[in-house]
């Protein structure tokens, strides 16, 4: 075992580095600043380019003009600035290219604080700019998990041609945990529709379309390919479900949190169970369901650093046939094991 | 004497086939605008550069937004004023390219006037063209930064006002006075003459970037007769009589004659040399030889508080690593958010021969309280059975809890003793590692120069390290 005791945020850049991106562009902001400081010392290292851009959103539209070009590029922040790259975003979604949005979240609304909350659920996963689009979303929980995860957002991205974003907390962030670094992607996946000049026949990236049965085609189009993501690419974990009697769903640093819950329940003889979506976007739709209509489970707990956000996704796939109940902190504060323990049992 | 065949550029395309519709030969410009005139003098220019091959042009928000149906060359539509940002992003990671951002007046100057502000001053490889035609075409004639004073727009439909609306904005003057655009030059499309100038100044701007000696700008003073409401011989009048007095044509900057080609050397490393430019060094790797303890059944949760700068973060990792290096599960949590109340610095350090679950620590099984408020903060989380080690040369109160063992170290002094104060979270690591027996000392003081790599402290942490483990009484 060769690991590394690294922090999750310089994880990512290593991770991204490994997978063979070339340009990063970003703007400062906390708790997500780690990632570029790191990207500024290994970018050009590698040969690659490093940018500390004007602003949010001329980061995410230098993204926007490198991922027309044949490299993989990627751009990070916190959730304020993430709502600056909205626009850019559904730009990049609706000209279908490649990227990948690392989005340290923190607390909000307005500028919040700099503690970990998880209420950029909503503008991530159901899409904050304008438009039809969807962004394949990868929920960390470890530092390990900062750099695989940000590796398989490169490879969705490409895969799809859509932008992927790692949805990870501050705690995620912060954290430093053993990693073991995999050996760097050697050969990236051809990009045909890459702009290169006009001797090659798709040589436009654009998101307008004036003619409204054209924009319907197009708008049919991504709907097909998120319902094939969806089909394919969801990813989550399930820790003494099957014969779960409750069911705790949270991802980022709350599934950790519930992990010590369920084992410190399993010990009461309690038959708890974790499922932890890895994927957002896709969600664990499906393997809700399954757990929903098992006659063993009682009920789900969802657990978030935020209003409730994800729990609407989760009581879509529940769909009336267990009780669902919600633990939620808010403003940086994060549960105990013994505040979720006792919610939970005030719950039966 | 060569002579000039007037006929369509090759950088244009035979028929606008994205332009859809039945007229494929014409453009979607109104008659009397200069936008096609500006393409023409542009294609004309990549076609006999040879460029066009490399050419990506920025189709902004505005009239020009549909460039791309014209320009056979690698074409990007941006969102409104970010053309700068975009062509940024692609010329930086295809640096060979030949980037063009065309923008207007409200695209530009309004809207993404940050954007070509920092394009500018960064010095980036791109050409903009300019098109200032003091008005919003594409939506129907709104005012734009550069409508002239009194100028009747829909939205200033008594005339723009300079204290309602300000004042028209000189671009190009602004972006002159930066230091690292290499051209600067305001043309105007009115009369042949005009438009000749504009051609010299539509190729000039294209062979600085091509001779990659950075930034260039060319303003272009241009008719729009439908957002004028005037017949087009009469717009053009209007620029010479009216327009070109505020935004007066002529040369702004030129400093192409000194400037030196910036060509950048980009290292490509082999794959295999990745992990090693990547600080990836495990320590397991370095110090495989060491004989290490079999793994025990451990769960420690280790709280480790005190002043910022009393190294208590820089223990929380050693300590980490240490048994990371035994093959043990760790996780390190430095305070953060809400946590950092209070002043002191904290980290949360888990060792466990099973997976962590949670690595946020609300009841630690040990802590290691380096000054009094940390002592006074996490005492009482401590869990029965547990172990508070704490500095007993600077905390003259020693904890109260009967049911946990506690261990005074007068870790402060006798790092002072040893040489420096900076080496008391060592005393505490062996303190700490003699109390909990489960990791090698052997493998910590070699291991220990590779997590503190300042070679000015290993000799220091070593005896410091030793020191601790001794006063350590079981």
């Amino acid at each position: 075992m060769s690991k590394v005791l690294i922090k999750g945020n310089e994880a990512v850049v290593r991770g991204a580095l490994l997978a063979g991106c070339k340009n990063f562009f970003g703007y400062p902001i906390t708790p997500a600043s780690e990632i570029a400081e790191a990207a500024a010392y290994y970018f050009p290292l590698l040969g690659g380019t490093f940018l500390q851009a004007e602003s949010e959103i001329g980061a995410i539209n230098m993204v926007y003009g490198a991922a027309s070009s044949p490299f993989r590029c990627m751009t990070a922040s916190s959730s304020p600035g993430i709502s600056l790259k909205m626009e850019g975003i559904s730009y990049i979604a609706g000209a279908e290219l490649p990227c990948v949005i690392i989005d340290i979240m923190r607390g909000g609304p307005g500028l919040g604080n700099i503690a970990p909350e998880q209420a950029d659920y909503n503008q991530i996963v159901k899409g904050g700019g304008h438009g039809n689009y969807r962004l394949i979303t990868l929920a960390p929980n470890s530092a390990q998990e900062m750099c695989d995860l940000t590796m398989l957002a490169f490879e969705l991205s490409d895969k799809y041609r859509n932008p992927a974003v790692v949805l990870a907390d501050g705690i995620i962030g912060q954290m430093m945990e053993p990693v073991e670094f995999p050996e760097p992607v050697q050969v990236i996946p051809e990009r045909p529709w890459a702009l290169k000049g006009s001797a090659d026949s798709h040589n436009l990236v654009c998101s307008i379309e004036l003619e409204p049965d054209r924009l319907e085609e197009h708008n049919r189009k991504l709907q097909e390919k998120y319902a094939g993501i969806s089909r394919q690419e969801i990813r989550c974990e399930t820790i003494h479900c099957e014969d779960a009697e409750h069911i705790f769903i949270g991802y980022g640093v709350v599934s950790r949190i519930l992990h010590s819950v369920v084992e410190s329940l399993r010990a009461e003889g309690i038959k708890a169970g974790l499922l932890r979506p890895i994927t957002l976007f896709p969600f664990p739709a499906p393997q809700i369901e399954h757990f929903a209509a098992s006659k063993k489970l009682r009920s789900f707990f969802v657990c978030e650093l935020s209003a409730g956000q994800m729990v609407d996704d989760v009581r879509l796939a529940v769909n009336g046939r267990k009780p669902v109940h919600l633990h939620t902190r808010m403003g940086g504060n994060v549960p105990s094991v013994k505040e979720i323990v006792e919610t939970f049992k005030a719950s039966l | 004497m060569k002579s000039n065949i007037l006929q369509k550029s090759d950088s244009f395309y035979d028929i606008f086939t994205r332009k859809g519709g039945t007229q494929l030969q014409s453009t979607h410009y109104c008659p009397g605008c200069g936008h096609g005139i500006l393409h023409k003098l542009i294609a004309e220019a990549i076609s006999d550069f040879g460029i066009q091959d490399r050419t990506v042009l920025i189709s902004p928000v505005g009239c020009s937004v549909f460039a791309y149906y014209y320009f056979d060359v690698g074409n990007i539509q941006s969102a409104h004023g970010r053309a700068p940002a975009v062509a940024t992003g692609y010329k930086r990671s295809n640096p060979d390219s030949i980037m063009i951002s065309y923008q207007g007046d409200g695209d530009l100057a309004a809207i993404g006037a940050n954007e070509i502000l920092q394009a500018a001053n960064r010095g980036e490889q791109m050409t903009v063209f300019f098109v200032n035609n003091a008005i919003y075409g594409m939506t129907g004639g709104q005012m734009a930064p550069t409508t002239l004073i009194g100028q009747k727009s829909t939205t200033t439909p008594r005339g723009r006002s300079a204290q309602n609306e300000g004042f028209p904005l000189r671009m190009s003057e602004i972006i002159a006075t930066l230091e690292a655009p290499v051209y600067v030059e305001r043309v105007m499309l009115t009369d042949t003459k005009n438009i000749a100038r504009t051609r010299k100044a539509v190729r000039k701007a294209l062979s600085i970037q091509i001779e990659k000696k950075g930034f260039s700008f060319v303003e272009v003073l241009s008719p729009c007769p439908t957002g004028w409401k005037m017949t087009p011989v009469n717009s053009k009048k209007w620029i010479t009589d009216v327009l070109s007095r505020y935004f007066e044509p002529g040369l702004k900057k030129d400093v192409s004659e000194d400037r030196q080609p910036v060509i950048q050397m980009r290292p490509q490393p082999h794959f295999d040399q990745y992990h090693e430019l990547l600080d990836i060094k495990s320590l397991s790797d370095e110090l495989k030889d060491i004989a290490l303890p079999e793994i025990r059944q451990v769960n420690d949760e280790i709280k480790i508080a005190g002043f910022g700068g009393q190294g208590v973060l820089s223990l929380g990792y050693a300590l980490a690593n240490i048994a990371m290096g035994h093959a043990y599960q760790v996780s390190w949590l430095p305070s953060y958010g809400p946590e950092m109340r209070g002043g002191t610095a904290n980290c949360s350090v888990k060792i466990s021969d099973l997976r962590v679950a949670s690595p946020i620590i609300d009841n630690p099984h040990t802590l290691v309280a380096m000054n009094k408020p940390s002592l006074k903060r996490f005492e009482n989380d401590v869990q029965p059975g547990g172990l508070i080690l704490y500095d007993s040369g600077l905390i003259d109160t020693a904890p109260e809890r009967k049911d946990v063992q506690v261990m005074g170290i007068n870790a402060t002094e006798e790092a002072d003793a040893l040489g420096s104060t900076k080496a008391a979270n060592m005393i505490m690591l062996g303190a700490y590692v003699k109390l909990r027996g489960y990791l090698s000392k052997d493998y910590i003081l070699k291991a220990l120069p590779l997590i503190i790599k300042n070679k000015a402290f290993t000799e220091l942490n070593e005896k410091a390290f030793k020191r601790g483990m001794e006063l350590a009484k079981i």
